[in-house]
Order: C-alpha cells, then structure tokens, then sequence
C-alpha cells in the first residue's frame, strides 16, 4: 500500500478510537462526578470556540466585520440564516476591502 | 393501527426530521467537502484517494491537517499523529453523547460513532438538552445526506477543482469559522457559557502564536472544560442549570 494509503488508514482508525473511546471509558462509572459533568456540559462551547478565535484574531476587516454581523444575527435568526447571512456579509465586503 | 405500523411511522418520522436538522450543514459543508478534494489533489492525492480519506476519516478539519503535512512531507506517523490530535476532541463528543444513546443496541452505537462529527454532537446535545431521546433513525437522518454527499463531493472537488477561477472571493476559506461560530451562539444557555467561551478563546489564541497548530485546540478546550469543571457547585452537589 502507498504512503498516503496507510496515513488514511491509520487516520481513520484512531479518529473512530476518539469517537467511541470516550463511550468506553465513561461508561464504565455508573454514577459521574458531577464536575466531570460539568466539564462534559462544556465541551461543546469550548472545543468550538478554539475553532474560531484564532481564524478571528488573523482575520482582516471583511471578516471581523462579517462574524460580528453574523454572531448578532445568532442572537435572533437560525443557524442556517445565521450562516447565510455572514456569508453574504463576507463575500460583499470582499468585492470592496483586499 | 396496529403497535408495529405506529412504531414504523415513528421511525420514518425521526428519520425525516433528522434529514432536516442536518440539511443546513450538508449546504454549510459542501464548499469545504470540494475544497478538501481540491486541495487533495494538488497535494498529490489521486481523486481515489481523496474520496477515501472522506469516507473513512470524515473529519473535515483533520483532513485538510492531513493533506497539508503531507504536502510538506512530514513524517506519517506525525501525520496520523496530528489527525488523532485534531479529532482528539471526539473523545469528550463520545462521552458525552454515549450518556444520551444508552438504550442503543451495542452495533447501533458502533455505527452511530463513526458518524460523530462536530454538527452530528453539536445537534445531538441541543435536541438532548430540551429533554428529547437522540433516537437511532433522526441519529441516522441526520448523519447520511451529509457523509454521502462530503464523500461525493471529494469526488467533484478532486475531479473539477481547477474550475473554481478565485476561491478566496467566494469567501471558501472563512465559512467554517462562521459556521462554527453559529455552534458556539447556539449553546449560550449552558451554565459558566461566557467564561467558557473567553477562556478557550484566550488560551486558544495564545497556544496558536506559541505551540501552533493543531495543539490549540486541545489546549483552548482544555483551559474552557477545567474552567467548567472548577466553578461552584450547588449545595446539593449538583451542577446550576
């Protein structure tokens, strides 16, 4: 098998080890901490978050501009008008800002 | 009606449902799904290759990590070393989804795992957080369209990718920060959201300019969940909610 081939094997293999390993190992206390509880609660936010900040530290000003407008928009709209609208913002402001 | 037909048409009924609460992602994807088979491929994928990374990795952020160390000829075992460390955040996905899909059967949980990407939990936790059960068919619902069409697209991206004139004016490359930003507003009424949020996106960005990429985000997840886990609780041990 080719280099590439193994690297998507062995790629794949542990990705699913991550995605059924916390299963696994959580599964095994019958009763959780709650302070693992609460750690688990906020998972989502945080992971999350460290997918956006630094993209929003290096961003220029059509993209700072189009997740403020986006993230304001969250407040009240969809997820996906929420989306389509940052998108708008993004790609208008990019005809006009380098 | 008999019990069995009523049990069927639940579980066409979840399963539509779950069609629709991932139809935004697969739009929200697809850029990034064509993006990746493109960029694979100028790495020296073959469009095989490509679409099989899709279909059996199906991490779109690991992927890119991927292809990009590979292009840099990086060390394989460094490589796979990185994807682990990208998808690492599956492991607390995992567990926190696994509480909600107990009553699965062992091979369904197995199956269901596979599927377990950032918008599957994102979702999954939202509909199990208002107190719904996560059934198998919306679980399924919700994750086909999108894995079918992210492993087609790898296909179209690696086969057309030279098509698209001026990527960067059709905002390609900062819709997943948008998109993930959309995530993070959706779970503002978790307790301790706020100092969550500020935390990971202080540690985040300063283990970016540091350590690099990809260990921020396993340390801006890490400093939000301690931070969490670290907060008063109630007098009856439990968590405020």
């Amino acid at each position: 098998m080719s280099t590439i081939g193994w690297i998507i094997l062995w790629g794949a293999v542990m990705t699913y080890a991550a995605r059924v390993g916390g299963h696994l190992v959580l599964s095994r206390f019958v009763h959780v901490h709650p302070r693992v509880e609460a750690g688990l609660n906020a998972v989502p936010a945080a992971v999350l978050t460290t997918l956006v900040a630094p993209a929003a530290i290096s961003a220029g000003p059509a993209e700072m501009i189009a997740l403020v407008v986006a993230g304001l928009a969250s407040l009240r709209v969809s997820l996906m008008t929420m989306f389509l609208i940052g998108a708008a913002v993004l790609i208008g402001l990019r005809q006009f800002i380098a | 009606m008999s019990a069995e037909t009523l049990s069927e048409q639940d579980w066409t009924g979840d399963f539509w449902r779950g069609v629709k609460v991932g139809l935004p992602v697969v739009v929200a994807s697809a850029p990034f799904g064509l993006l990746f088979g493109a960029l694979a491929v100028d790495n020296g994928f073959s469009v095989t290759e490509a679409v099989l990374m899709s279909a059996s990795i199906y991490g779109g952020a690991s992927q890119m990590v991927g292809l990009d160390l590979f292009g840099a000829r990086i060390a394989p075992w460094l490589i796979v070393l990185s994807i682990f460390a990208v998808n690492f955040r599956h492991v607390l996905y995992s567990g926190a989804v696994g509480r909600r899909i107990r009553h699965w059967p062992p091979l369904q949980r197995a199956v269901g795992f596979f599927f377990l990407v950032d918008p599957q939990y994102a979702e999954s936790e939202i509909k199990g957080g208002r107190g719904e059960a996560i059934t198998f068919a919306w679980y399924m619902g919700m994750a086909l369209p999108i894995y079918v069409c992210w492993v087609i697209e790898a296909g179209i991206g690696g086969t057309f990718g030279n098509l698209i004139p001026n990527p960067r004016a059709l905002g390609l490359d900062f819709l997943l920060p948008i998109y993930f930003l959309g995530l993070v507003m959706d779970f503002r009424r978790r307790p301790f959201w706020l100092p969550v949020v500020v935390s990971s996106a202080i540690a985040s960005v300063i283990a970016y300019k540091t350590v690099g990429s990809p260990w921020h985000v396993t340390i801006g997840a890490a400093a939000g969940i301690i931070l969490a886990a670290s907060m008063p609780l109630d007098k009856d041990g439990s968590n405020p909610s």
